[in-house]
């Protein structure tokens, strides 16, 4: 049995505390939830030999342990709790050598709290070029914990790092700052209280208790009056005291080399992206290539998933025994997976490019030069970034928008953020364009429907920020609004880093969509190949009649000629699914929808990438090939029978993209929003101004222009 | 004068930092009395900026920069 150690990696935002994560634990790396808790873990295992293992748990970063944003709370939580089944056996603290003094200060905090610590002095090599170095044996000897200069970006120094965790493990934790200032009797009263390791930990946990954290808060504010306690003047004597201690260790370890002064590489490159006309430009040229890189070429990666999935169904359907359960697997289960791992390519090349941003460190700067833009929206730079990750997929975006320190601004992001048009839209939209416009039609050198698509997505991004503008006069509150933001120094990018987050992201859509597809799809077609006995056997009995007199050829014949497939499409409208089309039909048709589309909008109500499988069984569409072609065919035939007119005309096209772009159609977006915001309140105030928000627009563009 | 109102090739030292919430979370991030800062960028539309202060760069925008006063250097 080997010997495990937990170890949680803490960190400054920006010091490399990811890249050490992947370095140590490379892809044995995994993201579920604190036990009992919604908030989410980043661990990974390590064997470090035969006899001891790791469990690293990957922290957010953050710059002191009062938290301020929801990530860094997660921090703060994990270290604060003793009790806490993942309360690490130490923490490896990450510094970044080229800004040491800022780093320490959150060091010693964990310190004090009660954590034994051993110091990771990364980006040894940025420090140097500006002539910074330091005597890692004098700065350990200072600080009173171990010191280890490593690269975690190419992953050197791990070595001795290990060999400390294996034959050196710290086991009592130091302290640095002294309480003596303060009422010991008041200290007694907040220990009794809180009940935490030393009367730091309780005290910095009352401050933040009374602040955010809604257990014991209105007894701690009470012990606060009682006492005449100034928390906000504590926590700055504190930050004074605690620089004055690291200044003096950081000055002991500095050693003074002779070393030429070269120009910041970062200032240069800064001086171009963050221009006033160049950095909106190579901001938008990149959106652009993005934009391109995600519908052009993931077209043939897409076509190779659909074909896989085409010849897989073929097989299981010859191979296995006809019956329910082929049935199932065939057009409910496969057909609906299908359906989600097609867009796989284009998540993981959009997220390709956005890990390659973050990497790199540009998407700190995109936060830069959008700030001003967002800010009349209610919003502020940290929102671009989820909201350009919205156009591959909501989920993990609004994950992202933790970052936002102001609660306003994280619930005004993560409310507009499924505005954004996502990749589950892209067959919608591509199936409804082609609809009223040839694929082959160009205008100038751009092609007309690519035109188009690009429209629904700025249509989106402009329905995002109209909303977020309105909510801003709707969502109160009492917090100070700030925008600070560290720009990080430019990197190259690492391959193991990109390869890792996004191996990441398409795990997380997979089995996070892949679960509800599948759900949803044997519900599907349990509701859509079953239905009331009297009106499913009446339809059997009329085709029965039909066949009933033909011969063996005729009937070879009429099968052929589609006899079949009109019996399957009688039988969903008999069916209870085709019953509920029906039933709300009333209510849609002011929008320019009958009731098969009625049943898409059903079905597509847990997510949208359903509606096109929906009409290709609506539209009894055999076959995989030429899906799309076939669908389209059958949609343009299709008459309306009261006025004998075609059922898609121009209005009702639009009216369907504009409520496919607005309506939020997609149940895991409405399970994330209630577990980020921690309210049902706001999935259902999203669930609702969105359905009215599509409602609304389909019905005004219905009456235009039909 | 305060930090909002600094200008590119000027380095000034830090002398007092205002507002309540807003100076605890600038101290934390190594905005302090006595660091010298520095203009290094200002965004597309004349805010934020960013400022080279202690040994990193900090983007913040004009209102917050406004409770941070400065001394220009000699």
């Amino acid at each position: 049995m080997r010997r495990k150690i937990t170890v949680a990696l803490v960190g400054n935002p920006n010091c490399g505390k990811t890249s050490l994560f992947n370095a140590l634990t490379g892809m044995n790396q995994k993201v579920s939830n604190f036990p009992g808790t919604t908030v989410e873990k980043k661990s990974g295992e390590m064997k470090l030999n035969s006899e001891v293992s790791l469990q690293i748990i990957d922290l957010p970063g953050t710059y002191s342990l009062y938290p301020k944003s929801a990530d860094e709370l997660v921090t703060y939580e994990l270290l604060r709790n003793k009790a806490e089944t993942n309360f690490p056996d130490v923490v490896i603290f990450i510094a970044d050598a080229s800004n040491l003094k800022r780093n320490l200060l959150l060091f010693t905090q964990v310190c004090d709290l009660g954590c034994p610590a051993i110091l990771a002095l990364n980006m040894v090599d940025v420090a140097e070029r500006r002539g910074i170095y330091y005597n890692s044996e004098v700065l350990s000897k200072e600080l009173g914990v171990p010191v280890i200069p490593i690269n975690a970006r190419k992953k050197t120094g791990l070595e001795p790092l290990k060999e400390i965790l294996i034959h050196h493990l710290p086991k009592d934790y130091n302290t640095y700052f002294s309480l003596e200032k303060i009422d010991p009797d008041f200290l007694n009263m907040v220990s009794k209280v809180t009940d935490k390791r030393n009367p730091y930990a309780a005290l910095q946990y009352s401050i933040n208790a009374a602040e955010l954290i809604s257990e014991k808060s209105a007894r701690i504010k009470e012990i606060f009056e009682n006492y005449k306690f100034d928390a906000r003047q504590f926590q700055e004597d504190e930050v004074f005291a605690r620089y004055h201690i690291i200044d003096n260790a950081v000055k002991q370890a500095r050693v003074h080399k002779e070393h030429s002064l070269k120009k910041s590489v970062t200032r240069k490159i800064d001086a171009v992206l963050t221009h006033r006309i160049f950095g909106i430009l190579i901001f938008l040229s990149l959106m652009f290539l993005i934009f391109q890189a995600v519908f052009s070429w993931s077209s043939y990666p897409m076509d190779w998933v659909e074909a896989g999935f085409s010849e897989l169904s073929r097989y299981i359907q010859t191979n296995l025994p006809e019956g329910v359960l082929n049935d199932l697997l065939v057009q409910g289960i496969l057909a609906g997976l299908s359906g989600v791992i097609v867009f796989l390519p284009q998540i993981i090349v959009l997220f390709l490019f956005i890990a390659i941003l973050e990497d790199v460190g540009y998407m700190a700067r995109v936060g830069f030069i959008m700030d001003r833009i967002m800010r009349p929206f209610g919003l502020n730079g940290k929102s671009i970034v989820p909201l350009i990750s919205g156009m591959a997929c909501a989920v993990p975006s609004i994950m992202a928008s933790r970052s936002i320190e102001n609660k306003k601004e994280r619930l005004i992001t993560m409310l507009v953020i499924p505005l954004m048009s996502c990749s589950a839209r892209l067959p919608v939209y591509t199936l409804l364009i082609s609809l009223f416009i040839p694929d082959t039609a160009v205008w100038g050198p751009f092609n007309i429907h690519g035109l188009v698509l690009m429209l629904m997505y700025f249509i989106g991004f402009a329905a995002a920020l109209v909303s977020a503008w309105i909510f801003k006069f709707f969502i109160k509150s009492t917090q100070i609004n700030y925008f600070l933001m560290e720009l990080p120094g430019y990197k190259m990018p690492v391959a193991s880093n990109i390869l890792i987050t996004l191996y990441e992201k398409a795990g997380a859509f997979v089995f996070g969509a892949g679960k509800i597809i599948i759900a949803v799809s044997i519900v599907l077609w349990v509701l859509a190949s079953t239905g009331p006995t009297k009106q499913m056997h009446a339809v059997a009995d009329r085709f029965e009649a039909i066949t009933q007199n033909m011969t063996e050829a005729e009937k070879n014949e009429a099968i052929i000629n589609g006899l079949n497939l009109k019996k399957d499409a009688a039988l969903l409208e008999a069916s209870y699914a085709g019953q509920f089309g029906k039933f709300i039909e009333p209510a849609i048709r002011p929008l320019g929808f009958d009731w098969k589309i009625g049943i898409s909008l059903l079905t597509s109500l847990a997510a949208r990438e359903v509606f096109v499988g929906t009409m290709s069984t609506i539209y009894s569409v055999s076959g995989t090939d030429d899906n799309l072609d076939s669908i389209r065919e059958a949609m343009l035939k299709e008459t309306n029978v009261s006025t004998g007119k075609p059922s898609y005309s121009l209005a009702t096209v639009f009216s369907l993209l504009l409520f496919y772009a607005f309506a939020l159609q997609c149940m895991s977006t409405v399970a994330i929003v209630k577990k980020e915001t921690g309210k049902t309140k706001w999935a259902v105030i999203q669930f609702i101004y969105m359905t009215v928000l599509a409602y609304g627009s389909s019905l005004v563009v219905y009456q235009i222009f039909g | 004068m305060n930090l909002s109102q600094i200008k590119f090739g000027e380095v000034a030292t830090i002398t007092k930092v205002k507002g309540n919430l807003l100076a605890l979370k600038l101290f934390e991030m190594g905005v302090l009395p006595g660091e010298e800062v520095a203009l290094e960028n200002v965004a597309p539309f004349g805010d934020p900026i960013a400022v080279r202060v202690g040994e990193y760069k900090l983007c913040l925008r004009l209102q917050d920069a406004a409770h941070i006063e400065i001394k220009i250097n000699e």
